[in-house]
């Protein structure tokens, strides 16, 4: 397969577009958790309650027309190959959880790969939304209209006091969960993550790594999400976060712009050189090619680096994952043997940009 | 440092509560911070998954704490009538089995929410389009249903025989709704 025939397949659309702020903000994600009525959380559900519940939706949403989103592709887990399964975790597209332990899981897809819906993961439904820049107005409404389209016929288990019931306590209410992937070299390079976080903290938000609770921070990426579910509405949640985000954009625009004051030359040079460890490098391991990227992305945003797309880094942390690269490979690797793939990966991602560049004749 | 809350031991736990978004310093020994119900506290550092803060959070609430299951008689463990899963297992998964667990274990989710969510227990969000109307109508006829207990203690059997065929219009309405539902 060639390379760009494989990007065509592989990346999904939030990586290649550019929505609004999206020079820190990767994308925007909502999810909403359902569960039918009158029938035991996933947690206890037998085999037939988790069947009927897989029939049902598949009847219902296999074959529709969503306004807006189109059909969506059908999956259901125990079908899928490990890697297959490893790819559509690191696409974010499903959790681990569903991947690995749920045994009656199964997953939706629309074909930009901006919805999936995740059936008999923790909560019987989980409808995901994911744009990119932050939108999450737009991922919230999106989230809405297949909310409503699955509400039309089934029924949620749903109180009058307490919303929408969850197998978990911590999403019990809207079961919104608001989240944004931003990119925060700046505050990162000038130490300001460390002071920042207890106060996002404070405000019932949550600041993790790229990769969920517990990741360390690969390439200067946080995902920023709420806490809370219960007593808040949908709006007011997605309006905090957004105006938390806002901040941030903020505060991480001017700590590049003190940056570049101060030392302008110490940063083009890490970035040159982080640029020519990717160019060049025939071993390469996640981490050093997330601290590289993150460079890049940054050399791109302050214009040191030109003719190179901005979506570089979404698309390249996400395809240099361990599932992407062997699959692009055909076949598992070692760790070792995927050191080498990624590092050559990347390079020939490179050239690639190169080569669109002369063919559209923008560079000298 | 002396622990400041029994004076006597010295303090080996040094932290910083924040509730509400005010600050507060805690030098305490480690005896009255499991006594007080501070050690969930600790165990929020890396590695630890919402699911085993919140079986901390539930081990400490105080009723449950003191009930050591061991000494009670089998009947007295709370178990959901639908889905059969009992209050410590429940702790111990920090997941429900199925949406009548909610009312099974009212009593005790008030804290647990209230922390988990600062404060809130109740929800002021979406309500679902379908269903929902009749939530709504609900609502009313448990409102009308107070007033008519009311006339009848007060002996005014006109006005509750009004509010009483207002119920019954409003049942059917939602019976109407519901089987509805079934049928699209």
């Amino acid at each position: 397969m060639s390379l760009e025939h494989f990007l065509e397949n592989a990346a999904s659309s939030w990586m290649n577009e550019e929505g609004p702020d999206s020079d820190i903000v990767l994308s925007s994600r909502v999810r909403l958790a359902r569960n039918f009525k009158d029938f035991s959380f996933s947690t206890l559900f037998s085999q037939e309650e988790a069947l009927e519940i897989i029939n049902v939706i598949k009847d219902r949403i296999k074959n529709a027309e969503i306004p807006e989103i189109g059909k969506l592709e059908f999956l259901q887990i125990e079908n899928l190959q490990p890697l297959e399964k490893q790819v559509l975790v690191e696409k974010h597209l499903i959790s681990p959880h569903l991947a690995e332990d749920s045994p009656y899981g199964a997953c939706l897809v629309s074909e930009n790969e901006e919805v999936s819906i995740m059936v008999n993961e923790e909560d019987h439904l989980r409808i995901q939304c994911l744009f990119s820049g932050l939108q999450l107005n737009e991922a919230l409404l999106r989230a809405n209209v297949i909310d409503d389209y699955i509400e039309a016929n089934i029924d949620y288990a749903y109180d009058e006091e307490r919303g929408y019931l969850t197998s978990c306590p911590t999403n019990v209410g809207t079961g919104l969960r608001a989240s944004v992937m931003m990119h925060l070299p700046g505050l990162v390079l000038t130490n300001q993550m460390n002071h920042l976080v207890p106060a996002i903290n404070q405000l019932g938000l949550v600041v993790r790594g790229i990769y969920g609770e517990g990741s360390e921070a690969l390439g200067d990426i946080f995902q920023i999400s709420n806490q809370i579910t219960l007593g808040k509405s949908e709006t007011d949640i997605v309006e905090d976060l957004t105006s938390v985000v806002q901040q941030v954009i903020a505060q991480e625009r001017s700590a590049r712009e003190a940056l570049v004051q101060t030392s302008n030359i110490q940063l083009e040079d890490r970035v040159y050189r982080s640029f020519g460890i990717l160019q060049h490098a025939r071993i390469i391991e996640t981490k050093e090619a997330a601290r590289c990227l993150s460079d890049v992305r940054l050399g791109i945003d302050l214009g040191y680096i030109k003719d190179i797309s901005k979506c570089i880094l979404n698309e390249l942390m996400i395809l240099t994952q361990p599932g992407f690269l062997q699959k692009y490979a055909g076949g598992p690797l070692r760790p070792h043997d995927r050191d080498i793939r990624r590092a050559a990966f990347i390079r020939e991602r490179f050239e690639l940009e190169k080569k669109d560049n002369s063919e559209g004749g923008n560079t000298p | 440092m002396i622990c400041q809350e029994c004076n006597q031991r010295p303090a080996t736990l040094h932290f910083t509560k924040i509730i509400n978004g005010e600050k507060a310093e805690v030098h305490i020994c480690e005896k009255c911070a499991q006594e007080k119900g501070e050690m969930f506290m600790l165990n929020g550092g890396s590695g630890f998954s919402i699911n085993n803060l919140l079986a901390g959070l539930l081990n400490i609430e105080p009723g449950f704490q003191q009930a050591k299951p061991n000494t009670l008689p089998k009947k007295e463990v709370l178990r959901c009538k639908q889905c059969k899963l009992s209050f410590p297992e429940f702790v111990h998964v920090g997941k429900f089995g199925c949406a009548e667990c909610y009312e099974t274990f009212k009593d005790q989710l008030n804290p647990i929410l209230k922390r988990v969510h600062s404060g809130n227990t109740s929800h002021h969000g979406k309500i679902p389009k379908r269903i929902g109307g009749s939530i709504h109508i609900r609502k009313q006829i448990n409102d009308l249903k107070q007033t008519l207990k009311q006339f009848i203690e007060q002996e005014e059997f006109e006005n509750a025989a009004e509010i009483r065929d207002r119920i019954r219009t409003l049942e059917k309405e939602v019976n109407k709704g519901d089987e509805g539902g079934k049928q699209s």
